[in-house]
């Protein structure tokens, strides 16, 4: 059990492209499960794969456990990391792909039968399957080998590079919330690598999200929703995604659809220190209440996506034919074509930095 | 969910589909003609083997005849010393170029060294010259080197020989193992030596079969070096072919039989390891 921490780590792949990771500082704590969450390209695999001694660091330094492992080969790093392709030995049976590590340890043999035997039990492995090869096994049995590989170790550090995405979609959400709770039992820091913003919501205690190499904000998965830190967070965290849209700043808040928007005094005079005439508003689909013609922000309903409890409807607002997705009741929504009307609680809405995207204070 | 398709239809109209029959008829034919034409040779020599000399002489050449194994006695009497020093040649070289191969081929493909590049390059320009080139050299040195008509001569050479080609085969199947398999051998605290015999070697082992096949019969039919260089201490089964072949006289049926056995060896290899080949051979296809 230890600490994570990367200080102002930076890899570059070419001279003179822009570093892959950029500077990055990340303190885990001691026994959490942070997720490193962005798009492709974002940094996040190569920053996992630095913490691993994978990839080398071009600047900075990577700490676990307080101790500099910048320098230290992977295998001395008390460590363990479960692959995106599992990574699974294939001419070696399930017992001795899990006893591997323990074996170049020169951990003796009942030893590790034993501890290979209680990885399986606490993962739900099947005696029957610790003779078998891997090809014999299907998707999930073989990504609970690969976890099983890594927690017979018993690491520092759990290191786990997408793990979910080559299981189809229900296989993902069961496995998703027994990785979270095998990691609560064994209380071993986790790092998780993951594109999937829902998996980074629901498993971790505090969630990093890079973009272009750079840390954008790592907070709790509450504090990431409701407090996003500049337009990328806001618009990347939240499914379906925050609706942003650039709008006029006029008197006493901005123009949308026909209306106007509210904003706090203390966002209208950032915006008017800042010298900007427009800005970035982000409203979350589930904040546009449906009015039933009494609202303020007009619109037409182009198509309605059911999903049994709730439908989304994606409206072409009035005045700027700029496109919204709004939350509805499932029950009963609007038809394609119908017109329709929107209010919105004036603390619900966001204002960005129309160039930096930073988020206007309120 | 409604689904509006096209009916299929049970059969496609006359004319296309006598096209498609008459396109496959063609080609089987055709593909039929062709083996059969390779294939010709191989079995009048075989038919030949089992002939008495005065059948085999005839032409055109009788299918109908009496077989006789008495061709095969005599060549079962002569090819002791050539059959042993072919076996020993083509194992001991076969052994050789893995073990060696394998070594080579990792540091040009998993682990590059630097100019990495220009040491394949130079393998695979070794096999460029052509060994006519060569042989007069290669006289004077095993000459100096008392190897002449030695065994381990030819299993030098041999060795020398099918070496480019293993590297460059190995190689080509060490890229196939998944990079991610590696590094979790080396997480998993593997040094070099285990990462090859225990992660690399268990993937790539149809590979390996189809390459050591591939050497073998490089160097079991290799002729011109075991004639130039060995008489009778290391001749192997091409010189016993050859000297089936005396400077007066056809003696057809003992050529053929000397030649159906000496092929039969290499041929129960390869079928022996035919599974092995296919999946070797095809292994970059499909990933």
């Amino acid at each position: 059990m230890a600490n994570v921490k990367f200080v102002s780590a930076t890899r570059v792949y070419a001279k003179g492209a822009p570093p892959a990771v950029n500077a990055l500082d990340l303190d885990v704590k001691d026994g959490e499960f942070m997720v490193l969450v962005g798009p492709s390209g974002s940094g996040k695999t190569t920053a996992l794969r630095m913490l691993a001694g994978l990839e080398p660091l071009d600047g900075g330094r990577v700490e676990i456990g307080d101790r500099d492992v910048t320098f230290v080969p992977p295998k001395d790093r008390d460590i363990a990391m479960v692959f995106q392709n599992y990574a699974l030995y294939p001419q070696k049976t399930v017992a001795e792909n899990m006893g591997f590590a323990l074996k170049m340890q020169h951990v003796p043999k009942d030893e590790r039968a034993r501890r290979v035997k209680e990885a399986a039990r606490l993962l739900d492995l099947d005696g029957q399957l610790l003779d078998r090869k891997p090809k014999a096994l299907s998707g999930g049995q073989r990504q609970r080998v690969a976890m099983g590989r890594a927690i017979v170790r018993e690491p520092q550090v759990f290191l786990m590079d997408e793990p979910l995405s080559n299981l189809d979609a229900k296989l993902r959400v069961q496995t998703r919330s027994q990785i979270a709770e095998l990691q609560r039992r064994l209380g071993v820091t986790t790092v998780y690598v993951t594109h999937d913003q829902v998996e980074a919501m629901t498993m971790g205690n505090r969630v990093a999200v890079l973009a272009d190499g750079k840390l954008q904000q790592c907070d709790t998965p509450r504090q990431l929703y409701d407090n996003p830190v500049n337009q990328f967070v806001a618009g990347f965290i939240g499914s379906p995604a925050m609706n942003l849209q650039t709008v006029p700043l006029t008197e006493g808040g901005v123009r949308l659809a026909g209306t106007v928007i509210p904003l706090p005094t203390a966002v209208r005079t950032a915006a008017s220190q800042a010298g900007l005439r427009e800005l970035v508003l982000g409203i979350r689909p589930e904040h546009l209440h449906l009015a039933n013609g009494a609202g303020e922000i007009a619109g037409e309903v182009l198509l309605v996506e059911e999903l049994g409890a709730d439908a989304l409807l994606h409206v072409r607002l009035a005045d700027s034919g700029n496109q919204v997705v709004a939350r509805a009741e499932g029950r009963k929504p609007p038809a394609p074509g119908q017109e329709v009307t929107f209010r919105v609680q004036p603390d619900d809405v966001f204002a960005f930095h129309p160039v930096t995207g930073a988020r206007l204070a309120g | 969910m409604s689904a509006s398709a096209v009916p299929m239809r049970a059969r496609e109209p006359g004319p296309q589909r006598f096209r498609e029959m008459a396109g496959n008829v063609g080609w089987g034919v055709l593909a039929w003609v062709v083996g059969i034409a390779f294939f010709l040779p191989v079995l009048w020599m075989v038919l030949t083997a089992f002939k008495p000399e005065s059948a085999a002489q005839t032409w055109p050449p009788k299918f109908i005849f009496s077989p006789t194994l008495s061709q095969f006695r005599l060549v079962f009497s002569g090819w002791g010393p050539f059959v042993t020093h072919s076996v020993i040649a083509t194992t001991v070289s076969t052994l050789l170029v893995l073990l060696l191969g394998v070594p080579a081929a990792y540091a040009l493909s998993v682990h590059p060294v630097p100019h990495w590049r220009d040491g394949l390059f130079f393998f695979i320009s070794t096999k460029m010259l052509p060994i006519v080139a060569v042989i007069g050299p290669l006289y004077v040195i095993a000459l100096k080197a008392h190897l002449l008509d030695s065994i381990w001569l030819l299993i030098i050479l041999y060795t020398a020989m099918n070496l480019p080609l293993a590297i460059w085969m190995i190689r080509s199947f060490m890229l196939e193992v998944p990079r991610e398999l590696l590094e979790a051998a080396r997480l998993d605290g593997a040094g070099r030596i285990r990462e090859i015999t225990g992660v690399i070697l268990p993937v790539i082992s149809p590979g390996l079969v189809s390459t050591a096949l591939i050497c073998v019969i490089f160097a079991w039919n290799e002729l011109f070096l075991a004639l130039n260089l060995t008489i009778t201490n290391a001749a192997t089964m091409p010189m016993f072919l050859i000297s089936s072949v005396p400077q007066e006289g056809l003696y057809l049926a003992h050529l053929s039989a000397a030649a159906v056995v000496a092929s039969v060896p290499v041929i129960l290899v390869g079928w022996i390891a035919q599974r092995s080949l296919v999946r070797g051979l095809s292994m970059g296809a499909i990933k």
